[in-house]
């Protein structure tokens, strides 16, 4: 299952990546997953979100600058080598990674890794096929 | 009062008014019969030289722009074959940009009388020893300067810009009483003198300063700095050179030398002639240039004009210190810039016609020009990588540079981050205002 993720344009100046999760909290917003990649002078913050169109909306409207894609969370041991197995499975079909990040699971001995593919759809499917587990937005929001 | 030619400076407003008329209706004729981008503009307006009967009729005129000059480059806009032109001055600019004016005997003649008057008006003369430290090439400043100072029998010593411990030297040793440079200079050569401690060693007395903007604060400190009166003097090439309005005894405004040009107030916008004491866009026509004459000229300088009469007894009207650029160029390190010029740059970079909102900040550090440009990053534009985030930063970089031949540094921002007054944005920050 494809899951929904904001990513937000932020700046790095004091007070902007607060500002931006202040606006999920003011609009009562529970994230479930967060990731930041950032440069010298801005950065990404990604997260996956129980509300994504209302976190949008509302993001927004506070002159934030957001964008909604999709990215798949594949369930994986959380035991070493966990990770690689899933990227070369991918990568042997032809899917590259763009960029990816871990997330807590509350499930004991599992691990979520979030993936940003070049072809979601794809990419869920080989994944699927492979044996994995991929968490549906549903169940997603619930961790 | 000391005059270069009472008669002239003096010249009763309706006299003057007359002189101006009559060698306005024979400069359009010239311009008609040997300026070919003049001719057609007056045949699209419908307008032959029989139409303009004196400077009431001046409004009727199409405006001339410095884009004309890159059109016609180098020599399209003379009025006078080459055989009588016997100088020629360029402005700086980026490649293939130039811009290109020319100088007859008597044009050389007539602009070094425009600053003969006013070292006459602020005392400048035979007595003097006046170094030029303005550059002398193809830059108007330092021949401009050199001709009027040698007009009044001053002793001149053609420093030209640069090496400045030799230019203090030269000053000590050579005794000079009087200095012209551009004040961001002046300003360089008071620290300088600071520094070496030999202020008490210098005979300065008199400062010429222009070809930039500069503050009244600026001023002072030259002045103490320096030890000298600090005159300013407005000019530019294509319309002369410096010497165009100069400040008199009086430092109340520039006097325009009306005998030689017609000098208007227009509204940027619409191109309209705005009532006497409004700030406009000066536009200036030249009525005895002969190798390069402009009619109705667009500076871009945002002016107002004091036609109340001056103390000093001249007649001819002033001008104030330029406030800005209609169009807001900038010239950062040397080379000249133009808000449009970024935002087209901007408004192709996706290939959808999406100009995103920018924001241009120039200051002055350590001397060197330091020129920022923020670029808000709307949803346009956003990518959710930061490695295509950078990618489309360098690109901006890229083509800012190849278009204005200067590299900016690029600062993706937040929407909504650049500060609007009344909706719109204030697209140029200019910090540089006083400082050098
Ligand atoms: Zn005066």
């Amino acid at each position: 299952m494809l899951i929904r993720q904001l990513s937000m344009f932020i700046e790095n100046k004091e007070g902007r990546l607060s500002a931006a999760l202040k606006v999920l909290a003011d609009n009562n917003i529970n994230i479930s997953a967060l990731s930041l990649a950032d440069s010298d002078e801005y950065g990404v913050l990604r997260l996956i979100v129980d509300d994504a169109d209302k976190a949008k909306q509302a993001l927004s409207d506070s002159g934030i600058t957001v964008a909604t894609n999709n990215v798949i969370a594949i369930v994986m041991d959380d035991q070493p080598g966990g990770a690689l197995a899933a990227l070369q499975l991918l990568s042997q079909n032809g899917i590259s990674v763009e960029y990816m990040y871990a997330c807590i699971a509350k499930v004991t001995g599992k691990a979520i890794m979030v993936v940003r593919a070049d072809d979601c759809q794809k990419a869920d499917k080989i994944l699927g096929d492979g044996g994995y587990d991929t968490v549906d937005p549903g169940e997603f929001y619930r961790i | 009062m000391a005059y270069l030619h009472e008669k002239i400076e003096t010249m009763p407003r309706e006299e003057l008014k007359k002189l101006q008329s009559e060698r306005l209706v024979a400069q359009v004729k010239r311009c008609y019969e040997r300026v070919e981008c003049f001719r057609n503009r007056m045949n699209e307006l419908g307008l032959t030289p029989d139409d303009i009967h004196g400077i009431q009729d001046i409004s009727k005129l199409p405006f001339s722009y410095k884009n004309d000059l890159r059109d016609y480059y180098p020599y399209g806009l003379f009025a006078e074959p080459m055989e009588n032109v016997v100088r020629v001055h360029a402005s700086s600019g980026t490649t293939g940009k130039r811009i290109v004016v020319g100088y007859t005997e008597n044009d050389l003649q007539m602009w070094s009388e425009c600053m003969a008057r006013m070292l006459t008006a602020i005392g400048v003369g035979k007595d003097d020893i006046a170094q030029v430290s303005f550059g002398y090439g193809l830059f108007t400043g330092g021949f401009g300067a050199h001709g009027g100072a040698e007009m009044v029998g001053a002793t001149v010593i053609p420093m030209s810009s640069g090496n400045t411990a030799l230019q203090i030297q030269t000053m000590i040793d050579f005794g000079a009483t009087v200095l012209f440079c551009t004040p961001s200079y002046a300003m360089y050569l008071a620290e300088e003198v600071e520094r070496l401690g030999v202020k008490d060693q210098l005979k300065l007395r008199v400062g010429v300063f222009g070809a930039e903007p500069w503050s009244e604060d600026l001023r002072q400190e030259i002045a103490e700095g320096l030890g000298l009166k600090a005159y300013d003097i407005y000019g530019l090439s294509e319309v002369l050179g410096p010497g165009v309005s100069c400040e008199c005894e009086y430092q109340a405004g520039m006097h325009v030398w009306e005998d030689n040009f017609i000098v208007e107030i227009i509204d940027p916008d619409t191109g309209e002639v705005l009532p006497e004491g409004s700030t406009g866009e000066l536009v200036f026509t030249s009525l005895t240039k002969e190798a390069f004459p402009v009619i109705r000229y667009r500076t871009r300088d945002i002016c107002s004009l004091i036609t109340e009469p001056c103390k000093c007894g001249r007649t001819h009207v002033r001008m104030r210190k330029p406030t800005g650029r209609s169009d807001d160029m900038l010239i950062i390190r040397g080379v000249n810039v133009f808000p449009s010029q970024i935002e087209e740059v901007l408004l192709n970079i996706k290939g959808d016609d999406i100009t995103p909102n920018y924001q241009i900040v120039v200051d002055r550090v350590n001397n060197t020009d330091t020129f920022d440009v923020n670029v808000e990053m709307s949803e346009a534009f956003f990518t959710d990588d930061v490695k295509s985030i950078k990618k489309l930063e360098n690109t901006i970089v890229e083509k800012l540079r190849s278009t204005l031949g200067i590299s900016p540094k690029v600062h993706l921002v937040n929407p909504k981050s650049i500060v609007r007054s009344e909706g719109k944005a204030k697209r140029v920050i200019d910090n540089r205002k006083g400082k050098i």
